[in-house]
């Protein structure tokens, strides 16, 4: 057994303890803390994504009880590859809230945020169905108080929408949970895959209920129309370094849509196989289409980031849904690209936010401000990425899932949607930018902003532009990571070895 | 009667209790509504691990027993509900100090019509 699987997870929680500690609060400590610790995990992140990626499923069981009796740690190419993009926009959400002091406008700044990583990192591993509600319960709870960090009244009215449709959203998991485990008698993933191909034709209405019920949830999670309501307010009244960090939590729900859907409801599955795939295509276009009309329409940056989030995952989830070889390759390319556009978006609409002053991000011409060169490059190169144009890793992204969508019955509506949301993302950009970068008078706004504070957005650039020029070995790695989910028997017999069916 | 339909019928009714006040616009029935959910769900996970009177939660070859798990399942599931329920009921009155409004929305009463705010979400 590999015990570096279980440190993504040990790691935050320990840190998290100690920084809730008075000293923490009181000095500088929690800081270090939380930045050593982050760096820590950046390093963790790139160890497991370098072990994984010769293929071999790697299984942790947690308190060395056997699966499918206790808690099993998965790491394979999917897996690791989010443990990966985790890290490494947190370690940019996080410099940026040092950086601009976020972390001072309260008390819990850094716990809350160690237990996020927790969560999503606890969320990106487990095998086990209950484990991976009790790991977004992680998740959320931290985000509820990371969304409400910082205080003022819009941000708690778009906390209570958060909190309340996000606990109605665990409610029915645990109603998907229980019937699954009703019929199945297992929690363990891949144990569940087994007993569901074996299933009888009695038991086959019952899965299927579970199996739509537990999509319905991650499709909450994934901000999949109509269930994407809670999303622009809540991400566009936070503030941006959370806002940054939130644009994974989308992508939380793409990847247990993928893990659970490859693993328990594949091809084996009978009646269940690729239970979301009949609903999934039209809504995807739908809520792309409804994210980028958003885009066009909002009258504030951060507004207009939180649309770009919903669009960009559109696009995602139309790939996810065509549950093809090729196209979910191609999704798994176009993901870290989807979240780290989604995050600069966030972080230069802060920055910008802070330049302005009283105007704060709305579209609206106001006085010249501090930095507007750089910020304007900035902003020009996350519009590029969200909206998907070369030379950016989004376009290449765009390309690969447009091919090979190509063979697909619906390919009509999916290059139609692609193709006319991006020339809206591109109109609603440009108005957007020119608005706020161009239409201004000579008086300047009066506080200079803090230096460095930029730097963080850079950095997410930077990782964008390796995604681009990496673009050869990262769609090598998607391929295979799409080839393992397209094989669930390897993940099968890492979890149960020559335990399986026998149990 | 039988305990199944008891149970399936108490199920239901808290269920249905329970959207019946998520979907209305104060936050209070809503807390109250999440708080009936949350009973339905304990009580139906609980259920799924089939209903049996008087047998111990051992595994013993050839014996009867009680499924343990979905009894440790609902223990999880109430402590999380639990904490849940006192932070949104925090949350809600710290929201109703600040604005004024207890509505879900936080729309004040009268209609707000400045241009500038809330964009368009």
């Amino acid at each position: 057994m590999m015990h570096l699987i279980v440190a993504p997870i040990l790691l935050p929680a320990i840190i998290a303890a100690l920084g809730v500690l008075r000293i923490s609060r009181a000095t500088q400590l929690g800081r270090y803390l939380s930045v050593a610790a982050m760096v820590a995990q950046v390093g963790i992140a790139v160890a497991l994504f370098l072990t994984a990626s010769d293929g071999t499923i790697r299984v942790y069981e947690m308190g060395d009880w056997r699966a499918p009796f206790g808690i099993v740690l998965v790491l394979d190419r999917l897996s690791a590859m989010m443990v990966l993009l985790t890290s490494l926009l947190a370690a940019a959400a996080l410099a940026h809230g040092v950086a601009t002091s976020l972390d001072r406008r309260g008390w819990h700044f850094h716990p809350l945020f160690q237990f996020q990583l927790l969560g999503l990192n606890g969320a990106f591993l487990t095998g086990d169905l209950f484990n991976l509600f009790v790991f977004f319960e992680v998740l959320l709870i931290a985000s509820y108080g990371l969304l409400l960090h910082g205080q003022g009244a819009a941000r708690l009215q778009a906390g209570v929408q958060y909190v309340i449709v996000n606990l109605v959203g665990s409610t029915v998991f645990l109603v998907a949970v229980g019937i699954l485990y009703g019929v199945t008698g297992t929690l363990n993933m891949a144990d569940m895959a087994v007993r569901i191909a074996a299933a009888p034709a009695g038991d086959q209405a019952l899965i299927r209920v579970g199996a739509q019920v537990l999509m319905a949830v991650f499709a909450l999670k994934a901000a999949l129309l109509p269930l994407h309501l809670w999303l622009p307010r809540a991400y566009s009244n936070t503030s941006g370094a959370v806002a940054a960090l939130f644009a994974i939590l989308t992508k939380v729900g793409v990847y247990s849509i993928l893990r659970v859907t490859t693993l328990v409801f594949g091809a084996d599955a009978g009646a269940v196989a690729w239970a979301p795939a009949s609903w999934m295509l039209p809504l995807a276009l739908l809520s792309l289409a409804a994210g980028f009309i958003g885009v066009l329409a909002a009258r504030r940056l951060r507004v207009l980031a939180a649309f770009g989030v919903i669009g960009s995952t559109g696009t995602l989830l139309a790939a996810v849904a065509l549950f093809d070889r090729d196209a979910i390759a191609a999704a798994l390319y176009y993901l870290p690209h989807s979240t780290l556009a989604g995050a600069i978006l966030f972080l230069v609409a802060d920055l910008v936010g802070r330049a302005r002053g009283d105007l704060d991000d709305r579209l609206h011409p106001g006085r010249t401000f501090a930095r507007r060169a750089q910020l304007s490059l900035l902003f020009l190169l996350s519009a590029i990425a969200l909206a998907g144009l070369p030379p950016l890793s989004g376009f290449i992204g765009k390309l690969l899932i447009l091919s090979t969508a190509s063979a697909s019955p619906a390919a009509p509506w999916i290059w139609g949607a692609i193709l006319v949301t991006t020339f809206l993302a591109m109109i609603g950009l440009a108005r957007a930018g020119s608005v706020v970068f161009w239409k201004v008078s000579a008086a300047e706004v009066r506080p200079p902003p803090r230096r460095w504070t930029t730097g963080p957005a850079w950095a997410i650039f930077a990782l964008l532009a390796m995604l681009t020029i990496f673009a050869g070995p990262a769609t090598d790695y998607a391929a295979a990571a799409a080839g393992q989910l397209f094989a669930p028997d390897g993940y099968i017999d890492a979890v149960l070895g020559e335990r399986r069916g026998d149990i | 009667m039988s305990i199944e339909f008891l149970l399936a019928s108490a199920i239901a009714v808290l269920t249905a209790a329970g959207i019946y006040l998520v979907l209305r616009a104060q936050t209070f029935s809503v807390v109250l509504g999440l708080a009936m959910l949350s009973y339905a769900i304990n009580a139906f996970l609980f259920a799924m691990g089939r209903l049996k009177v008087d047998l111990p939660p051992i595994y013993e070859t050839g014996a009867e027993y009680t499924d343990p798990l979905p009894q440790a399942l609902v223990l999880t599931a109430i402590v999380i509900a639990f904490g849940m329920t006192a932070l949104v009921v925090v949350l809600a009155l710290r929201t109703y100090l600040e604005t004024g409004s207890e509505h879900v929305d936080g729309t004040p009463e009268v209609e707000d019509t400045h241009p500038d705010r809330g964009g368009g979400a």
